[in-house]
């Protein structure tokens, strides 16, 4: 495995939050409404981890260092992790775990359906993220992990519902998201100086 | 015969604390604070009226609020066996958008609100018109402590001891003429002490404007206050002059009023504006009727624990029925939201 320790690095960096949030929860440190606070905290870390992810391939282009791919399904698996504590904490601080309340839910709140789709996406690119599938699927896969655009779009659709009043912490995330995606347009991409290219092909491929 | 029916918010003999015992509570607290006294002296004043409740942070009252103090009616409206919400969660988790949109934001930058001097404009189908100096405002008007619930739209809720004084008391001091038939209130307009109004990517239309129907403004359970747990409102709290209307969402309680008008027609309120299919003018308390996005049928009573949720069903006009229900007769509440 290269780059150990700095791959080391990136999972503790991602593992430590949820942690400190629970601690502080049970600590009696994020006020009267704990539940609701680690529900919004773990749906903005998802969407923070999904940048995040996305921005490892401009950023390997950019500086030419493989290390950025190297962590890249990791912090996808972690986007994963985030997304499935998010949808945890709501079932159980938001719907108290009222599982005809979940039906009615999904049936009439479109930002709910919304993210129940980023949900489910986010799934099958979890469950597709390792070696096995990657070789089934084979030219498949790449075609179907360019879902992931599609959950950022999702994701920032189910944000933009929920606020209520002040769109500029949404217009923050969703510019970062539009700027991670205009670099994959084609005729963007190859304007990006590609510094060190061979190392950068073998590295994608480990 | 008038036979008297207790409404279900009435104080009763029984709910009051037995003196003896709050009595020997303050001797305790003050025994426990007077080896501190000491070195904290100035402050003594105005922590002996605020320990009538626990872990109140006293504040700096402005002398006509201390004025009417003595003479305020302690527990005038109270709610039967529910716990008052800790005095630290009902001022350190609100919505008070001039200040930031997140639940702490009115606590953290609220202390940039300048209350006094403060004046408010009362006019539109008034005989008395007028800009009175807060104080002047408040002369004619006796405290009064009244404990309601309080639901927010966002199906969270919290019980506080307001203080203020009912709105009809002002309408029999402004007199509004027959063409008034809506009140509006209005909060203060300051970009340079509430940042939320500086942000360029909101959506609210500032200043924050609220209304009541006046048959509603009239009902002895809506009351403007100037207080909360003893002592005057802390500023994220809508200092110093705000609306609480117990029946509705806590939106329509307006905070930090400089503006009281009577109107013909009804006013287009502030989340009528942004999103009126979410946010109807009556805004009522009411479990069947579901916000677009949210179930409005139960509640989160704050401070809700992580591992022991306080989750309880949300009661119609919450739980004020007896006293308002009669507003709304004949008026269909599933449109009229």
């Amino acid at each position: 495995m290269r780059y150990p320790i700095w791959r080391i690095g990136v999972f503790i960096a991602a593992a430590v939050w949820p942690l400190l949030w629970l601690y502080e929860a049970w600590s009696f440190a994020l006020g009267p409404d704990p539940g609701k606070v680690l529900v919004d905290r773990l749906g903005l870390g998802t969407l923070i981890l999904l940048l995040i992810t996305l921005g490892m391939t401009p950023l390997q282009k950019l500086s030419g260092w493989a290390g950025w791919i190297a962590v890249r399904r990791q912090l996808g698996l972690w986007c994963f992790a985030y997304v499935v504590l998010h949808l945890a904490a709501y079932c159980v601080f938001v719907l108290g775990l009222d599982w005809s309340q979940l039906g009615v839910e999904l049936r009439k709140r479109p930002y709910i359906i919304v993210g129940a789709l980023g949900f489910l996406s986010l799934l099958v690119l979890a469950l597709t993220s390792n070696r096995y599938s990657q070789r089934r699927l084979g030219s498949r896969w790449k075609k179907l992990h360019r879902l992931v655009y599609v959950i950022l779009g999702l994701g920032l659709l189910h944000m933009l519902w929920i606020v209520r009043a002040d769109l500029k912490e949404w217009a923050i995330y969703a510019s970062i998201g539009a700027l991670l995606l205009v670099l994959r347009v084609p005729p963007v991409a190859r304007r990006i100086p590609r510094r060190i290219t061979k190392k950068a092909t073998t590295a994608t491929k480990a | 015969m008038l036979i008297k029916l207790p409404k279900a918010s009435d104080c009763q003999e029984s709910d009051v604390t037995p003196e003896s015992f709050y009595l020997s509570r303050r001797s305790l607290l003050g025994g426990a604070l007077a080896g501190i006294a000491a070195s904290s002296l100035p402050r003594w004043v105005s922590a002996d009226e605020a320990a009538r409740y626990p872990d109140v942070e006293p504040g700096k009252a402005p002398n006509w609020f201390a004025e009417k103090l003595p003479a305020t009616k302690w527990q005038a409206v109270t709610v039967k066996d529910e716990s008052i919400t800790p005095f630290k969660d009902a001022t350190h988790y609100n919505n008070f958008y001039e200040f930031g949109t997140d639940k702490g934001d009115p606590a953290k930058n609220a202390g940039s609100l300048k209350t006094e001097p403060w004046s408010v404009v009362i006019d539109g189908e008034v005989a008395k018109p007028g800009r009175y100096a807060l104080e002047d405002f408040m002369k004619p008007y006796q405290l009064e402590e009244r404990i309601y619930r309080l639901r927010c739209v966002e199906a969270w809720s919290m019980v506080i001891p307001w203080m203020g004084f009912p709105i009809s008391a002002l309408l029999k001091q402004v007199e509004p003429t027959s063409k008034a038939k809506y009140i509006r209130f209005e909060t203060l307009q300051d970009a340079k002490s509430m940042p939320g109004q500086r942000s360029s990517f909101g959506l609210i239309d500032w200043p924050y404007v609220e209304g009541l129907r006046l048959d509603e403004a009239m009902n002895p359970l809506a009351i403007l206050a100037v207080g909360m747990y003893g002592r005057e409102l802390p500023n994220q709290n809508g200092a110093p002059l705000r609306l609480v209307v117990p029946w509705k969402y806590g939106f329509k309680s307006v905070k930090s009023i400089v503006r009281i008008s009577l109107v013909s027609e009804q006013p287009k309120t502030t989340w009528q504006s942004i999103a009126a299919d979410e946010y109807g003018f009556y805004a009522n308390v009411n479990p069947t009727v579901d916000h677009p996005r949210w179930t409005q049928a139960r509640e989160r009573r704050l401070p809700s624990g992580l591992f022991s949720p306080n989750v309880r069903e949300t009661q119609m006009f919450n739980g004020y029925s007896d006293e308002v229900a009669s507003l709304y007769t004949g008026l269909d509440l599933r449109k009229n939201y």
